[in-house]
């Protein structure tokens, strides 16, 4: 694994009214690696994720991609440097197929710059995408409205939707919430393909346990801040980790 | 006591089932049945001029052509784009200005003018709809409803392009045959023209835009400019109605600010089925024949609408486009469970 | 000087006249905009009452303030409750019943000249100079009491107390037993009583006609737009930029200019602070 940080957060804070739901955060994601973050609820996980891909402003520190100050930047340009996120609920477009769900990323900056003119018909590039990502590739199914599909099959299309925009950062938010357990050892697979292609993801988890089984380090959060970063097993041991998920002992 | 216990099922018309998808052009049947709809729709709008009985009616036909292209516009911009612009009156009004103006100081011709007119007044209602487009909830149907009452306060307070009397003598359509037609297929054209635009890449955005935009921002897509691509496209053939009927009069005034033009078309809209685009065209030409009956009652016109509006509305009807559809491409029948 | 007490009388007549409109948008987020039609309803009834069955001025005015208040809560009960929760139906329902009566009104003739209502005391005096009519001071006196009832009344008291929770939190408010529909039918009941107040003071200045109505209208909105929603310190603030605003202009540019200022102030508060300068629906921003 590559020792070159991809993305560095530096000393990152929000708050919203009087609460402080990010405080101070200063961490590194090394090229190539699955960083997990995890955290009891409320502990600004999501924050944090909005921090990094622009959907909130911070109100103080830094996040820097390369190099390149992020900070400041509208999310839709973050998304054209190649740092994508998931949503934690599903965001597809109800009323599209999951076909025309796929095409329109397609349509981004990003893709139009780069490959626009080669890259042929939209359609068969947002098929190829689905079945990369798990969709059958018969007649039907790419083509039924985005809103007939059910959990697992929408948290595969949000990150379809990232695939197309070919990145080479992916943030997910909380991508196992509300999968069974049977979706979510469907899933890992797909995340680990995602890595040996070579992108970096950082993975926002509630899931432990299955995190734990893909991630190369993870990162602990509690009221908004950083109280832990190392690999899985030692997080498992750390006091300070486990006073925080079940309270002073 | 046996009671029977029934539900109401609607089930897909067989001959809906056989052309689905590349089997319609299995048959001749089939093939019919696909191109009836669209067919007798354009074929209908080509003949009303020949058919009805006298140049009153023709003159009503065309004025309803320029509220159904008020109402094509409204319906575009609020169902494909989830935009809800009720300012129609102020797209009529700049377009119609800006093709008065020129007529009336440049003498330049009408086939100049018009043209000029849609481009311009598009641009120039897009330009004063901006600062409402970032904003989410209600402020952009607010606001797109006071431009008009606001400009046409400002002409009138400072005397512009004719103050209250307004700009007369402009000029006018050779006669009631070339007015027709052209107004009724460029409406057809523009009616078929954003038909095939929601369905093309530039509307499968827009719709994204509609039902997610965050997700859209968060695909790299700057939502501004789509939207205000789709601003733009609504707001040109709003103004090329008013130019139309800047023409069509030979008169412009501040009566091309009324609310009329904002109600109007959202009662054909609603009317005719949101969301259908063809809908509204066909609620316009509902619309505007009962209207004028009305016309002797002066601004009783206005109430009527109003209240058929609000009745509509409030009652969350389903519209006569989507109404034939269900019944052309279904059947009901009774059931016992 | 001129300008001071003139200011002051356009500010407050614009902030009575919104102050209907907020209520019931700030409460419960119902752009009620049959508002103006309400307010030359309740100019139309008083005037009725007075010269066509004979009752006194006093009368006529609460007459015509409690039918206008069943009116307005009514328009709610029966026509706004089947729409609510989807905004833009509830625009333009709203929208289209105002314009239907203001249009009904014009339809039987209401447009000439000839209906006013008197003043209530006749006559003028001189304040530090300028010659100011009784009305106008009335109007001021009126409109700063009415501010500070709705003060006190969203403050102190059960109902108004209901009014800022539901403004605030819908769903928490259900929760301790406040009934949006039941608020909301008040909240409309009073906004159309507030119009009809604001209504029978500035009314006697001048005449009642159609277009008044769609002028209220179009004021209320910008006030509330640019003071913003949410805070009667919102409505208060936009009333008297504008009112200024406006008098400033008609002094030093010329009075036709005024609807130009609006325009402008409109267009600079969307494009600067959308929320307005005191509003507190920051939702109403780009929102994440």
């Amino acid at each position: 694994m590559n020792e070159d940080v991809v993305l560095q957060v530096k000393g990152v804070s929000k708050s919203f009214g009087g609460v402080k739901a990010v405080d101070n955060v200063s961490f590194g994601v090394f090229k190539g690696e699955i960083l997990g973050i995890i955290g009891p609820n409320g502990s600004g996980k999501t924050t944090l994720v909005n921090l990094i891909t622009g959907f909130v402003k911070a109100d103080s520190g830094m996040v820097l991609a390369e190099g390149r100050k992020l900070t400041g930047l509208a999310p839709d340009k973050i998304a054209g440097l190649g740092i994508v996120r998931t949503f934690q609920i599903p965001r597809p477009y109800h009323s599209l197929s999951a076909v025309k769900n796929l095409v329109v990323p397609l349509y981004s900056s990003r893709i139009m710059h780069t490959i626009g003119g080669k890259l042929g018909d939209r359609d068969t590039v947002a098929l190829d995408i689905l079945e990369e990502i798990g969709f059958e590739r018969d007649a039907h199914v790419p083509y039924k409205l985005a809103s007939a599909f059910s959990e697992g099959y929408l948290k595969r299309l949000e990150l379809a939707r990232c695939l197309a925009l070919r990145p080479y950062v992916i943030v997910m938010d909380e991508l196992f919430s509300g999968l069974s357990v049977s979706e979510i050892t469907a899933m890992i697979p797909m995340v680990e393909r995602l890595h040996m292609n070579g992108i970096t993801i950082i993975m926002v988890e509630h899931r432990v346990r299955e995190l734990f089984q893909i991630a190369h380090r993870v990162m602990v959060m509690n009221f908004g801040e950083k109280i832990a970063e190392d690999v899985p097993d030692n997080i498992m041991k750390n006091e300070i980790v486990r006073q925080a998920y079940l309270g002073v002992t | 006591m046996d009671e029977k216990i029934g539900r109401r099922e609607r089930l897909d018309r067989g001959i809906k089932v056989q052309t689905e998808g590349i089997y319609a052009i299995s048959s001749w049947r089939g093939i019919a049945y696909s191109l009836f709809p669209t067919v007798s729709f354009v074929l209908g709008m080509l003949i009303i001029p020949l058919v009805v009985p006298s140049m009153t009616w023709q003159r009503i036909m065309t004025i309803a052509c320029i509220f159904a292209l008020l109402a094509l516009s409204f319906d575009f911009l609020a169902h494909f784009v989830g935009i809800v612009c009720l300012g129609g009156a102020f797209f009529t009004g700049v377009g119609g200005y800006i093709s008065g103006v020129l007529n009336s100081a440049f003498g330049l011709p009408m086939v100049i003018t018009i043209p000029i007119a849609t481009i311009a007044g598009g641009a120039i209602c897009t330009f004063f709809l901006l600062p409402c487009l970032p904003i989410r909830g209600i402020y952009f149907a607010i606001v797109s409803l006071m431009y008009p009452l606001l400009f046409a306060r400002v002409i009138q307070a400072l005397e512009l392009f004719g103050g209250t009397d307004g700009l007369p003598g402009l000029a006018t359509f050779p006669n009631i045959w070339v007015e027709l037609y052209f107004i009724i297929p460029m409406t057809l054209i523009l009616t078929f023209g954003l038909r095939r635009l929601v369905n093309e890449d530039f509307g499968i955005v827009l719709r994204a835009i509609k039902d997610n935009d965050q997700a859209v921002r968060a695909s790299n897509i700057n939502i501004a400019w789509y939207k205000t691509k789709a601003v733009f496209i609504a707001s040109a053939i709003g103004c090329f109605a008013g130019a139309c009927l800047a023409h069509l009069y030979g008169w412009v005034g501040l009566s091309l600010f009324a609310l009329d033009f904002s109600i109007f078309p959202i009662a054909a809209t609603v009317v005719g089925g949101v969301g259908t685009l063809v809908g509204p065209i066909i609620g316009a030409f509902i619309l505007a024949p009962l209207s004028e009956m009305l016309r002797a009652f002066g601004p009783l016109r206005v109430v009527f609408y109003s209240f058929v509006l609000t009745g509509l509305v409030v009652f969350k009807t389903e519209g006569l486009v989507p109404f034939l559809q269900r019944k052309y491409h279904q059947f009901e029948r009774w059931t016992e469970i | 000087m001129n300008i001071f007490i003139f200011g002051l009388v356009n500010s407050v007549i614009l902030a009575l006249t919104a102050s209907g409109f907020a209520l019931a948008y700030g409460v419960s987020r119902l752009a009620n905009f049959a508002h103006g039609a309400l307010y030359i309803l309740v100019g139309f009834a008083t005037w009725l009452f007075l010269n066509r069955l004979g009752i006194n001025y006093i009368g006529s005015i609460l007459l015509s303030i409690i039918i206008v208040s069943i009116i307005g809560g009514g328009i709610y009960r029966l026509f706004l409750i089947r729409v609510k929760g989807m905004p833009v139906s509830e625009i333009i329902a709203s929208l289209a019943l105002g314009i239907a009566i203001m249009e009904l009104f014009r339809w039987r003739g209401f447009i000439s000249e000839a209906y006013m209502l008197p003043p209530f005391i006749n006559g003028s005096v001189s304040i530090a100079g300028v010659m100011i009519d009784w009305q106008r001071l009335i109007i001021i006196g009126v409109g700063l009491a009415m501010m500070l009832f709705l003060w006190l009344f969203t403050h102190h008291t059960k109902v108004g107390l209901s009014f800022r929770a539901i403004a605030q939190d819908k769903h928490a408010s259900m929760m301790s037993g406040i009934e949006p529909d039941r608020t909301a039918v008040i909240s409309l009941a009073m906004g159309s009583a507030l119009a009809g107040v604001a209504a029978v003071v500035i009314l006697p200045l001048g005449n009642i006609t159609v277009e008044t109505g769609y002028m209220v209208l179009t004021n209320a909105i910008a006030v509330c737009i640019i003071g913003g929603l949410g805070s009667w310190a919102g409505v208060f603030a936009g009333a008297f930029l504008l009112g200024f605003a406006q008098i400033l202009t008609a002094a030093f540019i010329g009075p036709q200019w005024q609807m130009v200022v609006v325009l402008l102030f409109i267009i600079l508060t969307l494009i600067c602070k959308p929320s307005g300068l005191l509003g507190k629906q920051k939702e109403l921003e780009e929102r994440v």
